[in-house]
């Protein structure tokens, strides 16, 4: 099972992190802390994989992260996981967002956090993988983007079509 | 076109996130957040009714504060009134509100269950997902309760959406693991186990796991899934590497799905169907030739996704255990893994050897691999991979090769990272212990192990060693030469110096005829450490000192001039100066017979699990250290505690030093002292017990002074504690359970206490003494503040002290018809307080007794006419006044039931007995 997603920054400021165990808010940010601080000491080139950190279950649950650019992306995992998959897994994961955003950068994440938590609610839920298919990720994501722009077409088009109501009316009297 | 269109967001939510990024401090951040705070506050508790987009903006923001760390105690409300919304995004987000800041508020909860029930019966599926979602991400009780009997259902039924039925797949695998009670499968199974061959790819990743985890908790009724489940895997590991589409991860079909299906299997033993078995065969050949062959990418994604299915198919090989050939041919791929240039696959074929280790028909072919493997504990830059080394070192090493495997994780230990040294100083000695075969080599081990990592020897490390020589007499005389020369070394190691004292101070006459270490030699050697040492360290040379003077006479003189002076005799510890006043009577008075007979040779240690086993066990969780471990090692490396072979004679009588030392005032549990046989085995004893709640280790002090209060991954705290009259003294140990240091350690007490030192070293333990008076009687238990650093987070800690009331009881002794009068005395309705309780303990008479005896009061025989029953007198005592007290407690082995009564002077302290007493029995 997956325990945790953490997406930090080089600097270890947090930019997502999902919890699928209950913690408090305090100790979710001390975990956050400590893995970042697990994670940010280790060399480039060495393996992926570490024993997680204390507060998080100790060497019971392993850190599986990968270093894109600026971006540390962690997945704490149990025993129950193959590491090698989980590895494929943030790939899949990273590729959508990159997909999804189009050259996803750390910005995109900051300010489309709600997005972002929407797009791993397609692959991962409740700890455990509902779909590993990134263009079944994909289509789902779009499919809610559509649903979305619809909404706000319908706001836009009512706005519009009051606007236009009255410029005919402001028209008329023109003429 | 982008999936997510970037430029519709919200613009104040934009706007916000660009302040705080700007913000030049913490404080400017802060100042902002809450600034941010109170307008969103505002707005929801103004009057003008909110629209679906402020409301999504202002739920944006909040989560965007609480990601930054911030408390988040509003907006629940808001967010739930979303749920109801007709729009998607509003929706949406408040579901994403409730499952990022689950609270489990029981009134929201309900209201939250109302909106997912109603969205679970809309048929539209996306409503369905998110509020499975939310199920699944909360997961608490109220929801398994509302939703147990629904979920199964929209998962078979035939008409729900694919992606409805992985959502609901993993929603019930949640509510089953939060609430296994609610979620009955019984009518289902057959058709949650028929997922398995689903059309669709995604509902099968989903649905496998669910029944892996069934599987695990009712292997039997999930039985068939295993045929299943080998089909399914057959049809993908033969499929080309094309006919999967979408879910060909570069090149590699299915490979997240092929893993699971693999683990799946790894819940059961091999197939018993010839057929079923040569199909899973067939498959688990494939994947070991596929390795060879050369990739079809360059992409590392397409090796990893290809090794990883490859390692569980390795992991299945172990599993079953059964099939020579495949084992093999596992051990040969994990071989080369081990050279691999990718660190991951190194690490990975280090973790997996570590498990085929200890199959018989592996074990020999992974002993080829030493080499490489003690190499990479050299080599490795990475200090993963040097650990899954260290572990896969100690998982290989047996009798052939102990010595060599020792000697090299003796050399690395010089080096080892900080981390991992006490769990490597752990498995070198369990190996040295369990694959000696002559002890000197033991002993040169163990001492050396303390002179290259001492910090890192805890006790349970060297108490095994003087347990092995005193067991053992071919190897003292040995040992007392080799720790001699060891001491020599002008720095030494204080747990050198204890083994020091230890053996020198039982075996130093087997060395004694060298003059180069004649008996005053050896003394001055001893005390020339002495005042370099710490206090514990400090009594049990004093005691290895008087053992020196039954030893040999000669040094008499010498060792009574040491004990008087000041600096012994007037020492500012208690412990240091009753011994050294207690051992200078002793030497004086006594004569050489009684001498003798006190300071005895130790009896042998009984025989029993090893300690430092047992917490290398702890240490590493259930699992980690097979439990056969140890007879293994007794198979194998002879009868370590052999006691036998000494002479019987004192072994059943326990030693009179024993008791010497095992007075009242013993020095803290941790320092052993040099003959506390008996408290060696308490210490241990008390290291192991500790699975009762927190809550309840307060009641468990009323009736006891000593043991462990608290213990987290972090920190032990242990108590002793005295009482007299109204005073009382209360020692506490703050044990550093983790290798890092705690600082800015501090405590604070509404009772006077002596500060505590603000560092505890990793592994380290420091001890604080509170007095304490009892003024006037009470019945709140005084609070400990306990707050540190650990690494860089604060601690804090609230502990209830306890001290109670009955703690400052003095027995009363009287008779019968005295007992009756006071009772009588005693009868103001407000003077007496009664409870009528259920057992919770076993009624047994001597349990009763001793824990009677233990909350202070005298108890008193032949007093109450029905012997069943037990009174005690006794009188608390507190500076204002004192109160007498009577207690009857009546037993009712039919119903389990006790009748306590307690009546005293004064009515507060009845009842603060009463409520005390019934959570005891």
């Amino acid at each position: 099972m997956i325990k945790a997603i953490l997406i930090f920054n080089n600097h270890g400021k947090p930019r997502m992190s999902k919890f699928y165990e209950h913690y408090t808010e305090d100790t979710e940010q001390q975990i956050i802390r400590e893995t970042f601080h697990l994670v940010s000491k280790r060399d480039e080139n060495v393996c992926n994989f570490l024993e997680g950190g204390l507060l998080i279950g100790g060497s019971e649950n392993k850190l599986i992260y990968r270093h894109y650019a600026t971006l540390y992306f962690v997945f704490c995992v149990d025993s129950s996981e193959s590491e090698l998959g989980i590895l494929d897994l943030i790939q899949v994961f990273v590729e959508t967002l990159d997909k999804c955003f189009e050259n996803v950068c750390e910005l995109d994440l900051i300010f489309h956090l709600d997005k972002v938590h929407n797009i791993l609610a397609e692959m991962v839920m409740g700890g455990m993988v509902l779909e590993t298919n990134m263009s079944e990720i994909i289509t789902q994501v779009e499919a809610q983007g559509k649903m979305e722009k619809s909404e706000t077409l319908t706001l836009l088009f009512i706005c519009q079509s009051m606007r236009q109501s009255q410029a005919s009316r402001f028209s008329s009297k023109i003429s | 076109m982008p999936a997510v269109s970037k430029g519709d967001g919200m613009r104040g939510l934009a706007v916000f996130i660009s302040d705080i990024r700007n913000c030049k401090s913490k404080e400017a951040e802060i100042k902002r957040i809450n600034k941010e705070l109170a307008n969103i506050r505002s707005k929801f508790k103004g009057d003008k009714a909110l629209d679906g987009y402020s409301k999504k903006k202002y739920v944006c923001k909040l989560l965007f504060i609480f990601l930054l760390g911030h408390d988040i105690d509003f907006g629940h409300m808001e967010a739930v009134n979303l749920l109801s919304s007709n729009k998607y995004t509003e929706k949406q987000i408040g579901y994403l509100f409730i499952s990022v800041l689950v609270n489990s508020n029981s009134e929201l909860i309900r209201l939250i269950n109302n909106a997912i029930k109603n969205d679970l019966s809309s048929r539209n599926p996306t409503f369905m997902c998110l509020a499975l979602h939310c199920i699944a991400n909360v997961g608490s009780r109220e929801m398994a309760e509302a939703f147990a009997g629904e979920i199964p259902r929209i998962l078979v039924a035939g008409d729900t959406m694919d992606s409805v039925k992985q959502s609901a797949a993993l929603c019930l695998l949640r509510l089953y693991k939060t609430s296994p009670d609610l979620v009955l499968m019984g009518e289902w199974t057959s058709r949650v186990v028929h997922l398995l061959n689903d059309q669709h790819m995604g509902v099968v990743t989903a649905a496998i796991s669910l029944i892996t985890c069934l599987s695990q908790k009712n292997p039997d009724e999930f039985k068939t899934c295993v045929s299943l489940a080998v089909s399914r895997l057959s049809r993908i590991v033969s499929s080309a590497s094309t006919d999967l589409q979408d879910y060909t991860y570069y090149f590699v079909p299915a490979p997240w799905l092929s893993c699971k299906l693999l683990r799946l299997l790894q819940c059961y033993p091999p197939p018993e169907d010839g057929a079923v078995k040569g199909r899973l065969v067939e498959c688990l050949e494939t994947i070991l030739n596929k390795a060879q062959e050369p990739p079809k990418s360059k992409k590392v994604q397409h090796s990893n996704a290809k090794n990883a299915i490859l390692f569980e198919a390795i992991s299945l090989i172990i599993h079953y255990d059964s099939e020579p050939n495949l084992l093999v041919r596992a051990c040969n791929q994990l071989g080369q893994f081990l050279q691999h240039r990718e660190t991951n696959l190194r690490y990975l074929a280090l973790e997996s050897m570590c498990t085929l280790a200890s199959s018989e028909f592996s074990h020999e072919a992974v002993k080829t691999h030493i080499e490489t493997v003690i190499n990479a504990l050299k080599t490795e830059r990475d200090v993963s991979v040097r650990q899954r080394a260290a572990d896969l070192l100690y998982a290989m090493c047996d009798r052939s090769n102990a010595k060599q495997i020792v000697a090299e994780m003796l050399s690395y230990l010089e080096t080892a990272d900080y981390s991992i040294r006490e769990e490597m100083v752990l498995k070198v000695a369990i190996l040295a212990e369990k694959y000696a075969v002559d002890y000197s080599w033991y002993v040169d081990t163990i001492l050396n192990l303390i002179r290259i990592a001492g910090d890192y020897v805890s006790e349970e490390v060297w108490y095994r060693v003087i347990q092995i020589v005193i067991n053992r007499d071919d190897v003292q005389g040995y040992a007392a030469k080799t720790v001699f020369e060891a001491l020599q070394a002008p720095a030494c190691h204080e747990n050198m110096v204890k083994v020091g004292g230890y053996i020198l101070g039982e075996f130093g006459n087997l060395i004694a005829g060298d003059p180069r270490s004649s008996p005053l030699v050896q003394f001055n050697l001893l005390h020339s450490k002495f005042h370099l040492c710490s206090v514990p360290t400090r009594a049990l040379l004093l005691s290895a000192y008087i053992k020196f003077i039954n030893l040999f006479p000669e040094t008499k003189s010498t060792i009574q001039e040491v004990l008087r002076s000041d600096s012994q005799i007037r020492n500012s510890d208690v412990e240091l100066q009753q011994r050294a006043v207690e051992y200078l009577k002793l030497s004086s008075i006594a004569s050489t017979d009684v001498l003798a007979t006190v300071l005895e040779e130790m009896p042998p240690f009984p025989e029993r699990e090893s300690s430092i086993l047992a917490k290398l066990k702890k240490k590493k969780g259930p699992g980690a250290v097979s439990v056969n471990e140890l007879e293994e090692g007794k198979r194998e490396g002879g009868e370590l505690n052999g006691g036998g072979e000494r002479g019987g004679d004192s072994s059943s009588t326990p030693s009179p030093s024993a008791d010497l030392l095992g007075l009242r005032a013993g020095p803290p549990v941790t320092a052993a002292a040099p003959s506390a046989g008996s408290l060696l085995v308490d210490v241990f004893s008390e290291a192991g017990v500790n699975d009762d709640g927190f809550l309840s280790e307060f009641s468990r002090f009323v009736c006891k002074n000593n043991g462990v209060l608290f213990e987290n991954q972090l920190l032990q705290i242990g108590i002793k504690s005295e009482y007299r009259q109204n005073l009382g003294r209360m020692y506490l140990f703050y044990g550093n359970k983790t290798s890092v240091q705690f600082v800015t350690f501090t405590t604070t007490l509404n009772v006077q206490a002596k500060p505590v030192e603000p560092l505890i070293e990793g592994g380290a333990q420091v001890q604080q003494v509170i007095n304490i008076e009892c003024l006037t009687d009470f019945s709140d238990a005084p609070l400990l503040n306990i707050k540190f650093r650990y690494g860089g987070a604060l601690q804090n800690l609230t502990l209830k002290l306890p001290v109670t009331i009955n703690k400052f009881f003095q027995p009363t002794e009287m008779a019968s018809h005295d007992f009756f009068q006071r009772w009588k005395q005693l009868s103001l309705p407000q003077q007496e307080a009664q409870k009528i309780f259920k057992a919770n303990h076993a009624m047994d008479t001597e349990v009763l007794k001793a824990k009677l005896l233990g909350l202070g009061m005298a108890l008193l025989e032949n007093v109450d006419p029905n012997p069943e029953n037990f009174v005690c007198a006794g009188v608390i005592q507190t500076k204002a006044q004192q109160v007498g007290s009577l207690l009857r407690l009546e037993p009712n082995a039919q119903a389990q039931m006790y009748r306590l009564t307690v009546r005293s002077s004064k009515d507060t302290v009845s009842k603060r007995l009463c409520e005390l007493l019934a959570e005891q029995f």
